[in-house]
């Protein structure tokens, strides 16, 4: 794999008429206020991560590459220790049509609490449990944009397998998931061929759309197994799913209304699962630059009590503060409430910049009154704060 | 018929007087148009944007701004700002549809989360970029977003100009209203003054280094925007402005700004 990357690094380099290098590099302390629940795992921790990309152009713009990597190092935690190619690709533009060939992370849906309708590419769990952290995805991809709207063609060769902690990560399952042992329904294992269809259009102040995915599931179920040692451990389930999934956003002045559902079938379950909420923003408080945002989401999941996600029946309330500074500060604050067995997480992140080239962001989460059968639970022990110094160059 | 008689004399009284003597608010109005249908035409242009931010204590920090305009006639441009500097922001793009009164439409590529996000752009008076310039200084110039009135000719340097002043239409405008320092011969915006809601002054804008460009589109090199009330200031300097590049409706689609280099 790394010497076939610099390859097309050298290739593209040098056949590019102009490239651009960006990115980050970070410090990253990470602290846990309470004694872990499960012996090997760590308390405080400084890790490093890395990030950089090129990209160019030629043909005036129409054909594009871009290849960024991310890296992370961390001598506590093995699990999180891990290299990924965000993106190696090319981009071809022929009028209407847009070709994306390669290996590319992209984001669909609209919802701030969870993100449903968004299955292209794998979690990156192992970087953050929110889900906003993704591996990079083989694909061939269609972009073609229509008067009445615009269609997305993807063909998937690939899987990619989601990252777990390991024994000595915090927020982790109470058994370690062996993902040496990964296992799928399909008898074409990681090699399956997934398919992807998206429709998307602006209708005024509506934004909608509409996706199908066909293929290897990204969240997999985890079953109780046993690893080399005979020690009892959960090995992940890569079943074949289908899914339905609508996404669409509404503004009228201040308000921001989001929906994001999804029709899931796969040999285990068919369910149904929505986010809904709303965004309300007070612009410029008590006579400052400052927008105060507020938010309301409500997430249902039907399927039974135990085999739902985090977000079964669970509401999430927030304020976001934008400071409109010159140092672009911000504060987003939220509670996520389970209606049904009180459990309560909280968590709290600020940015801002310093200098030029700095940025610092803190963040704070709490896990309390997790219910024992919460699939929270094992985090229940786990309230951290977490301080990032990134350069951007 | 004796009825008929005194309204009709009034009537004949009136036209001539009114045919004559334009209002200030009829005088206004046409100043405005005419510097509107001045620089109709341009089409497209691009150019890049220097802003540096100045606090009380006069410490500075830096943006890079590169901008597309598309003319979209009969209504709002549209236009694309693609964030070079400061680092933590490079690759940020925000596309804005605007439009005469009502909110623009505007999308805001994220590329930490390569997310597009559609925004609320309601709020027209929110600083942009953490700088002295609201969105809506920074928008582009329709004639119904303002009622008129004429208050005077004067000379402004070198040039002379016509003074008037504009109330804001928009109903969510950060301003009761402004006065305009429009130059009588190219339009050229010069000066600006801004009240707040609470009718005092709060911001001063002054343009300077104007460049004709096509032999007849003034463009200003740099503009200063100084608030009064906080101590604030902020300078743009507007650099290698083309004209007619041949950008099309292709390269304003919300769709296109995560690839958009």
């Amino acid at each position: 794999m790394r010497p076939a990357l610099v390859c097309f690094a050298v290739l593209l380099l040098s056949t590019s008429a102009r490239a651009e290098f960006s990115g980050n590099v970070a410090l990253e302390l990470q602290s846990f206020g309470e004694a872990a629940q499960f012996d090997e795992q760590f308390d405080d921790n400084l890790t490093f991560s890395f990030k950089p990309k090129l990209d160019g152009e030629w043909n005036n713009g129409d054909d594009l590459w871009s290849l960024e990597l991310f890296l992370r190092a961390d001598n506590e935690d093995a699990g999180r220790e891990h290299a990924d190619v965000r993106e190696a690709l090319w981009l071809h533009v022929a009028g209407d049509n847009e070709w994306r060939l390669g290996v590319n992370t992209m984001f669909w849906g609209v919802t701030e609490s969870q993100h449903l309708v968004d299955v292209i590419n794998q979690i990156d769990q192992v970087e953050g449990i929110d889900g906003e952290d993704k591996l990079g995805q083989p694909m061939v991809h269609l972009k073609r944009y229509q008067d009445w709207g615009v269609i997305d063609l993807l063909v998937l060769p690939g899987f990619r397998e989601r990252t777990f902690q390991q024994r000595e990560g915090r927020l982790r399952t109470p058994l370690v998931v062996d993902t040496d042992q990964a296992d799928y329904e399909s008898s074409r294992e990681d090699s399956h061929i997934d398919y992807a269809l998206r429709f998307s259009q602006t209708y005024g102040d509506l934004d909608l759309g509409v996706s199908w995915f066909k293929g290897t599931s990204r969240e997999p179920l985890l079953l109780p197994g046993l690893d080399d040692k005979g020690a009892p451990v959960l090995i992940p389930f890569y079943e074949q799913m289908a899914q339905l999934g609508v996404d669409a956003q509404l503004i009228s002045e201040d308000w921001i209304w989001r929906l994001e559902f999804i029709h899931r079938a796969a040999e285990s379950n068919d369910y149904s699962a929505y986010t809904a909420g709303f965004e309300y923003t007070f612009y410029g408080i008590m006579q400052t630059a400052v927008d105060l945002g507020m938010l309301l989401e409500y997430s249902a999941d039907d399927r039974p009590e135990g085999e739902a996600g985090a977000f079964d029946n669970d509401v999430f309330l927030g304020t976001r503060f934008a400071f409109n500074d010159a140092q672009s500060s911000e504060i987003l604050a939220g509670f996520v409430i389970d209606t049904e067995n009180g459990s309560r997480t909280f968590r709290v992140e600020g940015n801002r910049r310093f200098g030029t080239s700095w940025k610092g962001t803190l963040e704070l989460q709490t896990f309390s009154s997790i219910d024992d059968d919460d699939v929270l639970a094992a985090f229940a022990q786990d309230d951290f704060v977490l301080l990032e110094m990134a350069y951007y160059f | 018929m004796y009825k008929l008689k005194f309204p009709l004399l009034l009537l004949g009284l009136a036209l001539p007087a009114a045919a004559l003597a334009q209002s200030a608010e009829e005088k206004g109005l046409e100043i405005a148009t005419a510097a509107k249908a001045y620089d109709q035409g341009f089409t497209d242009f691009t150019a890049n944007m220097v802003m540096t931010l100045k606090n009380k204590s006069g410490r500075t920090s830096k943006r890079q701004i590169r901008i597309r305009t598309l003319e979209v006639e009969g209504d709002g441009d549209k236009s694309l700002s693609i964030f070079d500097e400061p680092a933590d922001v490079k690759g940020t793009k925000m596309l804005t549809y605007s439009h005469g009164l009502e909110p623009d439409d505007q999308w805001l590529y994220l590329p930490a989360l390569k997310k597009v996000k559609r925004i609320s752009s309601r709020n027209k008076s929110g600083p942009f970029m953490g700088s002295t310039f609201a969105f809506e200084d920074l928008g582009s110039q329709e004639v119904e977003k303002y009622t008129y009135k004429y208050l005077r000719d004067e000379p402004c340097g070198e040039l002379s100009c016509y003074v008037i002043e504009r109330y804001p239409a928009y109903k969510f405008s950060g301003y009761t209203r402004q006065i305009a320092w429009i130059d009588t011969a190219g339009y050229r915006l010069v000066k600006a003054e801004f009240y707040d809601r609470k009718k005092s002054l709060l911001k001063t804008l002054t343009a300077g280094d104007f460049q004709q460009y096509l032999g007849h589109y003034w463009r200003p090199g740099t503009m200063d925007m100084v608030n009064h009330q906080t101590g604030k200031s902020t300078l743009l300097e507007w650099q290698e402005y083309e004209f007619k590049t041949g950008l099309t409706e292709r390269d304003f689609r919300s769709q296109t700004l995560k690839r958009i280099k």
